[in-house]
């Protein structure tokens, strides 16, 4: 069992918000079929969101374009959603939020919880949505108050999701701490944008979005790596992550558990195979515990 | 599933020729043709600048669409010349006969689109393929000949204009369904539901397969906003064809989930 900010999770692979976790029954499949060690929800808000107009997400050679927008039905539709997840997914349930100022997280968080989330993750990274996610995450003073103000009206641990796309990451880490935050989760997806040359058209129906996949994962470990310097609270590592030698490489660099998202495009059970990846590796190596090699990059001077 | 290095980035592709089908469903032929289709896989339509929507593949070189929001309207304003954005195929199939088996296709208004290269697939692999068509009134029928030229066709209409006077389903009813090895279902939910409650009394929906049909936003397996109940699985890549084993005891006929992903009554 790893333990990560109190919760008990079998692995330390967790479903990345935003994919695979609209309905209770996706999360369900992920955690029982996939062998997620916990899930996160689809970021929740205030008010239904239909998101952008299609295309919403395209591969590319090197990883995935997405805008989705912020598609949800709002706090009080998806009761019924986190409801089915926290009674049949077997592992813990993530719930991941979003609000345009901290008086909104915290009503959405409020909103939640009688379905009892085990954790919040604050989407205060989302980088295509006008208002809201990166809006609020490249405001240090805004991540201190949100996170506060979640805190102020939960007792379950709280993480803060924070972006990259901004020019230091550890400044908004560090004002995740200071309000509160039981750990940071890095990173959101990356800027991008793809052009349909034949037309000239931004191929995403916002026009631009998100990087993942295979060609976030340095800016992931870079951002992760400088975290753990910099925060006393555990980083979560996500970006790019579809291997067990991804999710080690992450955990050297300081994390403490990695999130897997794009990855389920291949193969839904790439949770089992990571959790059990770093299982064989920890043995192979002779470490005692995964403890071991969190941040381990970090002693070799 | 696609090779890992081929990217999903849309295809250009020009209108060939369009073809009036009926006043609100028209054929448009394009200028690439999708070899190693399953019948019962999609394609993602891209109209640039308005949105893009998934469509059945009525031939490796066509889709067949109805016009009933603003990207189909966009579609229909197109010409023959124009261009629009293809991705795909993508998703899981009808499951094709072995030569010698009985297939009975059940289609409905233009979810006969799909099942077109369908039976035209399971006549070329030896089945004796038996069709039933229905729409609301005769003009409204699609693809009799393509059905009709692989094995014998039975129609329905809601307003008796041709064939039986009703659905599907009153053809059904005159059917030995239990004769059949396989059976393959596209049509409204409605249709679809009142299909699967008559293949259920008769005890053979583990030989029947349904194309079902929910929004889509990624289309690659990836956000989870067509998941269906209570399974979970994903009606753009675990789909959009599922037996009927799979459906049961699902929303399917009861309720689909809004682009918000709220659920709304079916």
């Amino acid at each position: 069992m790893y333990t990560l900010t109190g919760l008990e999770l079998k692995n330390p692979t967790l479903l990345a918000a935003g994919v695979l976790g609209t309905t209770g029954a996706s999360l369900c499949r992920v955690a029982r079929e996939g062998g997620a060690g916990a899930v996160v929800t689809k970021s929740i808000g205030p008010v239904p969101k239909t998101g952008h107009p299609n295309p919403s997400m395209v591969r590319l050679d090197c990883g995935f374009l997405n805008a989705m927008g912020l598609p949800n039905p709002s706090y009080p539709a998806f009761l019924q959603e986190l409801e089915l997840a926290k009674k049949d997914a077997g592992v813990p349930v993530i719930a991941s939020i979003f609000g345009g100022n901290p008086g909104e997280f915290a009503e959405v968080a409020e909103g939640l919880l009688p379905e009892k989330p085990d954790a919040f993750e604050l989407n205060v990274s989302c980088p295509h949505a006008e208002g809201y996610g990166a809006a609020v995450g490249s405001n240090p003073c805004l991540v201190e108050a949100v996170t506060a103000a979640v805190k102020d009206v939960v007792d379950v641990p709280v993480w803060v999701k924070l972006t990259p796309n901004v020019s230091d990451i550890t400044a908004i880490g560090n004002a995740a701490e200071a309000g509160g935050a039981d750990a940071v989760v890095a990173i959101n997806t990356v800027k991008g944008m793809a052009i349909d040359i034949e037309s000239g058209y931004p191929v995403l129906g916002n026009r631009s979005g998100g990087l993942s996949g295979k060609a976030v994962k340095p800016v992931a470990v870079k951002c992760v790596y400088d975290l753990y310097t910099a925060l006393e609270i555990p980083v979560i590592g996500v970006g790019g992550v579809s291997s067990w030698e991804d999710a080690v490489e992450m955990m050297m660099a300081g994390a403490a558990a990695v999130q897997v998202g794009s990855a389920v495009y291949d193969r839904m059970d790439v949770f089992s195979e990571i959790g059990a990846g770093i299982e064989a590796f920890l043995q192979r190596k002779g470490y005692s515990d995964v403890k071991k090699i969190i941040g381990l990059a970090h002693e070799m001077v | 599933m696609l090779p890992l290095n081929v990217m999903t980035l849309p295809l250009n592709v020009s209108i060939e020729r369009i073809v009036e089908e009926s006043p609100l469903v028209r054929t448009f032929f394009f200028s690439h043709s999708f070899e190693n289709m399953e019948p019962g896989q999609f394609v993602m339509v891209w109209i640039r600048g308005v949105d893009e929507v998934p469509m059945g593949l009525s031939r490796k070189n066509s889709i067949t669409v109805q016009k009933v929001g603003e990207a189909t309207s966009k579609l229909f304003e197109l010409k023959e010349g124009d261009s629009f954005g293809l991705r795909g195929p993508f998703g899981k199939g009808f499951s094709l006969p072995a030569a010698g088996e009985k297939v009975l296709v059940i289609a409905g208004g233009v979810g006969a689109a799909p099942l077109s290269p369908y039976a035209e697939a399971a006549g070329d692999a030896g089945a004796d393929v038996q069709t039933v068509l229905g729409a609301r009134s005769a003009g409204d029928l699609l693809f009799e000949d393509r059905f009709s030229a692989v094995g014998a066709l039975d129609v329905s209409t809601d307003d008796g204009s041709k064939g039986t006077k009703g659905f599907v389903t009153d053809v059904l009813r005159k059917l030995d369904v239990s004769a059949f090895d396989r059976i393959a279902v596209c049509g409204p939910e409605i249709m679809m539901v009142s299909v699967f409650r008559l293949l259920q009394e008769k005890d053979v929906l583990e030989k029947a397969e349904f194309s079902l049909h929910r929004y889509f936003k990624c289309g690659i397996g990836v956000c989870g906003a067509c998941c269906i109940d209570p399974s979970g699985l994903r009606v753009c890549k675990d789909g959009p064809v599922f037996s009927g084993v799979q459906l049961l005891g699902s929303e399917l006929g009861k309720y689909a989930r809004d682009a918000s992903g709220r659920r709304v009554k079916i």
